[in-house]
């Protein structure tokens, strides 16, 4: 077997400079402490929680076209699981979390061997009936409060860190790591063999099975992996509020809504549009916060607008107007024996 | 003789939830297009009955005389104005729209109208039933529902398969390219058949009111358990969306019977384990 005379690479001098200047942000964030107040720091946990989810349910529904409603399953599930572990089976709090992701991935097994057989549109409220289920069940546990939910003891808060303080240091970098963890987990797959299927699954499914895409596979794995995500983002957000009640587990306003929207506006398909989405998001509940139902109707109202007027949403029209890539994922062949013409000619 | 009750109260509730359904499988017979905002439809046309029933002191059931128009009008100028440009290839534009119009309307709700439940009042219709049998009785109202459901679906059976509007229907669901050609106005025959599933959303509304609580936030349990009834009875056959709405109606008030904490829970699995078994419903419609 001959070497290829070309190489693939997805670096170039642009996706360099964008890199180093997440690394820095990164660093400045798992500073926060130091700079930040307390309030600061809840809303910045906010933040990364919703950028987390956005992040996953993009990659479900942009890339893999599991258009689910229903993701509020798994940050119940993975709340739940977090209060059960530590309050029923005396699981330390942390290692609680990490059992919350290994439980919302075993569930979505059977689940997706389910809701796999509900085509599109009808996929999408079928993943909205198992959420329901999740929350009607999670009402029947008499141990973790039924209907009206529970509070995680003080022991248990305690043994996160002994000062109220350091546990909220200790929740702020998880949270950070999580989210950092999330969205390079997402690259890395989507740099893989699996990433070239998803982006083809996502540009038009049945030209991608005609080329040998096993699409029901490729779908299954990402469905999983993004239970599993879903329900860790979940245990954390609950470790936070330090109380569960099963209509604010699995709201579907929360942690459906709010994400499609985000999702939506920021620009789905592709990996920085929920991180642009989180920010509009928050800069208009900043702005809005005291309209309650009103500002949920806006938000609706803009996603509708952006879905009919820029489908691909603003990062999209960021990169159709100005090329822009923050994560490296834009492949670019390479011919190392002739004089490298395809990175210059391709802006 | 308890049980008996317990299914034939369910066998009613479940021509409700196949007035549900029956609006929703239609517009996906017709488009494609699965309305996530049906059940907040129905929230809405109860709403519009309350009213048209305050301030014109109609019964609740003569002003369908005026929410059943109302809501068609809503749903010709819904698809010729919005609906209509999501529709394609990709399944994530109506998907998104429809699920944003559910939110908007839910806000707008619980904004003009807050979060307190309400009910339409229809007087002695609401108490009267009659004795079938001893430790039977059949409420006169859940009756109603019944038989208007099963008239709505025959009904629609006959528009589908007699008139030149069903042939119009089925033609753009078969091949809207080849429908376009042969002289249709297929944004058209969308609209209409966007107002004719609400037309049938607006008397599920009303009927649903006059019998239940309602408040801004009960929409999308609506929309799921019509949206059960047609995976449960089979995609594209209209009776047996009544009988999936039926089964859901007797699973939930067998559920009820043993525990009241599993009355949906109980429909739920039901639709379930019919997925599980037989998932491409229990009637499925013969393919010719």
């Amino acid at each position: 077997m001959s070497v290829p005379p070309f190489q693939v690479r997805f670096f170039d001098r642009g996706g360099e400079i964008a890199l180093a200047g997440v690394a820095a942000l990164v660093v400045a964030l798992a500073c926060a402490p130091w700079w930040a107040g307390r309030d600061q720091l809840y809303l910045l946990e906010e933040i990364f929680a919703y950028v987390a989810l956005a992040s996953l349910w993009n990659l479900l529904a942009g890339y893999a076209g599991l258009v689910s409603v229903g993701q509020q399953a798994y940050v119940g599930l993975g709340a739940y699981a977090l209060f059960g572990l530590a309050i029923l089976a005396d699981v330390p709090p942390l290692w609680a979390i990490a059992g919350a992701g290994v439980i919302g991935a075993i569930a979505a097994v059977p689940v997706a061997a389910l809701v796999f057989r509900l085509r599109g549109h009808y996929f999408a409220i079928g993943t909205w009936v198992v959420a329901e289920v999740f929350r009607l069940l999670a009402s029947q546990i008499s141990a973790l409060g039924g209907g009206s939910g529970t509070s995680l003891p003080a022991g248990i808060v305690i043994a996160i860190a002994p000062t109220r303080t350091m546990r909220e240091f200790v929740i702020y970098w998880i949270a950070l790591a999580l989210v950092a963890a999330i969205i390079g987990l997402i690259l890395l797959l989507l740099r893989s063999r699996y990433g070239l299927a998803l982006t083809a699954i996502r540009d038009n499914e049945l030209a991608a099975r005609s080329n040998g895409v096993d699409v029901a596979r490729v779908k299954f794995v990402v469905y999983v992996f993004t239970a599993c995500g879903t329900a860790l983002v979940g245990a954390l957000i609950f470790l936070q509020k330090l109380r569960i009640s099963p209509d604010a587990a699995f709201s579907v306003n929360d942690w459906t809504a709010f994400v499609i929207f985000i999702t939506v506006i920021g620009g789905i398909g592709r990996i920085e549009g929920p991180i642009v989405g989180t920010i509009v998001f928050f800069a208009l509940r900043q702005a809005l916060a005291d309209r309650g139902a009103l500002y949920l109707l806006m938000l609706g109202a803009v996603a509708i607008v952006v879905m009919l007027k820029a489908p691909k949403g603003i990062w999209g029209v960021v990169v159709d107007r100005l090329g822009w890539q923050i994560f490296p994922l834009r492949r670019r062949v390479v011919y190392p024996s002739r004089p490298d013409t395809s990175a210059g000619s391709r802006k | 003789m308890e049980w008996t009750n317990t299914i034939v109260q369910g066998v009613l509730t479940g021509g409700l939830y196949a007035m549900f359904a029956a609006g929703l499988s239609l517009i996906f017979g017709v488009m494609r297009l699965v309305n996530i905002a049906h059940g907040d439809f129905i929230v809405l046309a109860a709403y519009l009955a309350l009213v048209v029933t305050e301030t014109l002191g109609l019964d609740p059931l003569v002003s369908l005389v005026i929410v059943i128009p109302l809501m068609a009008a809503i749903g010709y100028a819904l698809q010729r104005g919005l609906l209509n440009r999501t529709l394609g290839d990709d399944l994530l534009p109506p998907l998104l729209v429809t699920f944003g119009l559910s939110v908007i309307i839910q806000n707008g709700l619980l904004e003009l109208f807050t979060a307190d439940s309400r009910r339409l009042q229809a007087g002695a219709l609401e108490v009267a039933s009659f004795e079938v049998a001893r430790g039977v009785s059949i409420g006169v109202l859940p009756l109603l529902q019944f038989v208007a459901a099963v008239a709505v679906i025959g009904a629609l059976q006959a528009l589908f398969y007699r008139t030149a509007f069903g042939r119009a229907f089925r033609a753009t669901s078969d091949d809207p390219a080849v429908a376009r050609l042969v002289g249709l106005d297929n944004a058209h025959v969308f609209g209409l058949a966007m107002a004719l599933s609400l037309a049938v959303v607006a008397l599920a509304g009303v009927l649903l009111a006059v019998r239940a609580n309602f408040d801004p936030a009960i929409g999308p349990a609506r929309l799921i358990f019509g949206f059960e009834a047609v995976i449960i009875g089979g995609l594209g056959n209209l009776w047996g969306t009544l009988a999936g709405g039926i089964v859901l109606g007797v699973a939930q008030a067998i559920g009820a019977k043993l525990d009241p904490g599993w009355q949906l829970l109980a429909g739920h699995l039901a639709f379930l384990l019919v997925l599980a078994v037989k998932p491409e419903g229990l009637f499925p419609r013969i393919r010719a």
